[in-house]
């Protein structure tokens, strides 16, 4: 994904790039204007962020034409309730601008988000979808960093060890932990840390279990507690795909050449292997984090169903399943927003981390 | 003169899963200070292998390593690799075929270099950046102070290689060892780099081992000259002899294979036939015999030792010593006319 939009450039000389647009903010900020206008780089910013703008607009349109072709419950009929007239629910239809035409449902909805950035309202209980997802980032977020900064304490370092340790007992351990980490479904691993470890219902119970998710600012330790599970749940897998892609990456770099010329020249091992070969390894490593953080940061739905965690991916779950299409397309539009925006973040850091990449 | 390496009876093996590869059987091979060491052979014939085992960089926990590598009177064999590692790059230094694999790509060439020289002297990193500096300067890098700023991908290939030798000679080893380093380059670039190693050797006294598969690299620099066939040195001389008195038929094989501008363009150029020998699976008796225009019976059952034939010549090779050199004067007179 990383070298879509970038390219190899071998022997060329260097136009303006990432390089000197950070030396410029250190001359005037005439200089700098004028510099950022002319670089490649600001060029390549602007265009990826109007192609993100324009994707977004096609998931939306997507989204919007899925809900109309496909089989879902009638959201009035569910509205309504059991047992309603046939008047009452064309009323509810009526109300919420369904008997439209979608396309003009549509045009209604995109005109609302652009000119206000207004999400609409859901079609189930009348609350902003807006409203609704802003108080539900901090939950998503929590759990994604915390994932997150497990997934890559444990990820790399085990990588690490196993290449170093290629094919010793420990190699072949954590790479078959790493296996099994991999394979296990999130809802079953998630029910199985419940079953085990859960304060009320687990067989030992140490941490907070499904639906004691309190935020940050009422209770830290408690916030904590209730996330201790979810994070090594969510992160298992990761980390396990983090490990394996580490070793592999690690392995397949010291047996380059400019392996063998640092070792000629007489540095240490270890300074051979983590100055020469992890700084290679890890570039792309950092792109996939990014990736991959960026994702979850629409929300982890899987994770959140599981322990009951009142984030967006769960908030997604359960517009879905009553066929609230403003809260469906307001969760899509944010995953979307998310995941576009950490390409774009990403594929900028690589020029910095790959002195060969240019826009 | 003394010699200032010495390789005595190396043997290199490495098993693996599909046996055990015999990459060097009893190297005798020695440099002086200021003179040119030519090895010469195929792909798999161990002069890469008998190179980094020099380096101490084929200490891998498959392999085996005996017989002696007398360097400045210490055995690098023998010697525990934390010693190693100060001799490694300090004392002999090595560059290698492909400059921009050989070079870190994340790296600017100016850190690569001012590493090397930390990893070996306690000095600040601005006078190792000036002697970094200093030393692309004396490989014939024009405006150093900006080049050393540059990435390798930044720079063409004869450039790249001169920040390589720029980098193995910034600390003045006594031994540098080349391993191909101009087969990746241009003609034309390939003749000034063998141009620089010439006039830093003359300039620094240093010895020089130089690797290749290429006869005319070897007329361009050599000193001494040793062939090498399935991890053997099968004939050492001195270059003026190589060229005028081959003894070897190998040799006379590799000879023959040079296209020349100075004769009638034969037919076909000639090859040797048939291909280099399994590394784990080698021919009885001699490792050249099926591929040698001259076998005869005792080739196949004993391993011809290498024997001194003349003053400063050494061939190991069952031929009567009168019968090589008359074979070898009809074929340099037949490859002349």
């Amino acid at each position: 994904m990383e070298s879509r939009n970038t390219e190899l450039v071998n022997n060329a000389p260097r136009p303006t790039g990432p390089g000197s647009v950070i030396s410029r903010l250190f001359r005037s900020p005439w200089a700098l204007s004028r510099g950022l206008a002319n670089s490649s780089m600001f060029r390549y910013v602007v265009r990826r962020v109007l192609w993100g703008v324009a994707m977004l607009v096609i998931v939306s349109m997507l989204t919007f034409i899925i809900f109309y072709l496909l089989p879902s419950a009638d959201p009035a009929q569910l509205r309504a309730g059991k047992g309603a007239t046939p008047a009452r629910i064309a009323e509810i239809n009526h109300s919420l601008g369904l008997d439209k035409p979608f396309y003009e449902q549509y045009g209604i909805y995109m005109k609302k988000l652009v000119l206000h950035f207004d999400l609409g309202y859901s079609y189930h209980n009348e609350v902003s979808v807006k409203t609704e997802i802003f108080s539900r980032l901090p939950v998503t977020f929590s759990v994604a960093i915390g994932a997150f900064v497990l997934w890559i304490l444990l990820g790399i370092p085990v990588g690490v060890i196993s290449a170093i340790k290629r094919r010793s007992l420990l190699d072949r351990f954590t790479m078959g932990a790493s296996l099994a980490a991999i394979s296990a479904p999130v809802y079953w691993l998630g029910l199985i840390a419940l079953f085990l470890f859960s304060s009320d219902i687990g067989l030992i119970p140490l941490f907070g279990g499904s639906g004691s998710y309190v935020s940050f600012s009422q209770d830290p330790g408690g916030w904590v507690n209730s996330l201790i599970l979810p994070w090594f749940v969510l992160a298992a897998a990761f980390a396990a795909f983090y490990a394996r892609m580490v070793r592999g990456n690690l392995i397949e770099v010291m047996s380059e050449d400019y392996i063998r010329t640092a070792r000629a020249k007489g540095l240490s091992e270890r300074r051979v292997i983590f100055r020469h070969g992890l700084r290679a390894a890890l570039t792309p490593v950092v792109t996939m984090a990014g990736l991959d953080l960026g994702a979850l940061f629409g929300g982890a739905v899987l994770t959140e169903t599981v322990f009951n965690i009142p984030g967006v991916g769960r908030f997604a779950y359960q517009s879905i399943i009553d066929s609230d299409l403003p809260s469906i397309q307001g969760t899509v539009l944010f995953g979307a927003f998310f995941i576009i925006s950490a390409n774009l973040i990403v594929d900028i850091l690589y020029a910095f981390l790959d002195p060969r990449v240019r826009y | 003169m003394t010699s200032l390496l010495e390789i005595r009876d190396l043997h290199v093996h490495f098993r693996t899963r599909d046996g055990v590869v015999r990459a060097v059987e009893g190297a005798r091979l020695s440099v002086e200070r200021g003179r040119t060491l030519g090895i010469v052979g195929e792909s798999g014939s161990g002069k890469s292998v008998t190179a980094l085992t020099v380096m101490g960089l084929t200490r891998f926990p498959n392999a085996t390593i005996t017989g002696s590598i007398d360097f400045d009177g210490t055995d690098l064999v023998t010697l525990p690799d934390n010693q190693m590692r100060s001799v490694r790059g300090q004392r002999i230094a090595m560059i290698f075929q492909d400059p921009l694999s050989s070079l870190h790509p994340l790296y600017k060439v100016g850190w690569q270099i001012v590493e090397a020289i930390q990893a070996h002297e306690d000095v600040s990193k601005g006078d190792a950046r000036a002697r970094a500096i200093e030393a692309l300067h004396e490989v014939g890098i024009p405006s150093p102070e900006k080049r050393i700023d540059s990435y390798p991908h930044e720079l063409s290939g004869g450039m790249r290689q001169r920040v390589m030798i720029a980098m193995a000679l910034v600390l003045k080893p006594d031994v540098l060892i080349a391993d191909e380093p101009t087969t990746a380059l241009d003609v034309t670039v390939q003749a000034q780099i063998l141009d620089l190693i010439r006039r830093l050797k003359d300039e620094y006294q240093t010895a020089i081992v130089m690797i290749t598969h290429d006869l005319g690299v070897i007329a361009e620099i050599a000193d001494e000259v040793a062939v090498m066939y399935a991890g053997r040195v099968m004939e050492r001389t001195s270059r003026e002899t190589l060229f005028t008195k081959p003894e070897l038929p190998y040799t006379w094989g590799l000879m023959r294979s040079i296209p020349r501008l100075d004769a009638p363009r034969p037919g076909r150029l000639d090859s040797i036939s048939g291909m280099p020998p399994s590394l784990i699976n080698l021919p009885t008796g001699c490792p050249f015999h099926p591929r040698c225009p001259y076998v005869m019976d005792v080739c196949l059952k004993t391993e011809p030792e290498l024997l001194e034939s003349e003053r400063d010549h050494l061939v190991a090779c069952h031929l009567q010593p009168a019968d090589r050199r008359r074979i070898g004067r009809e074929l340099q007179t037949q490859y002349r006319s």
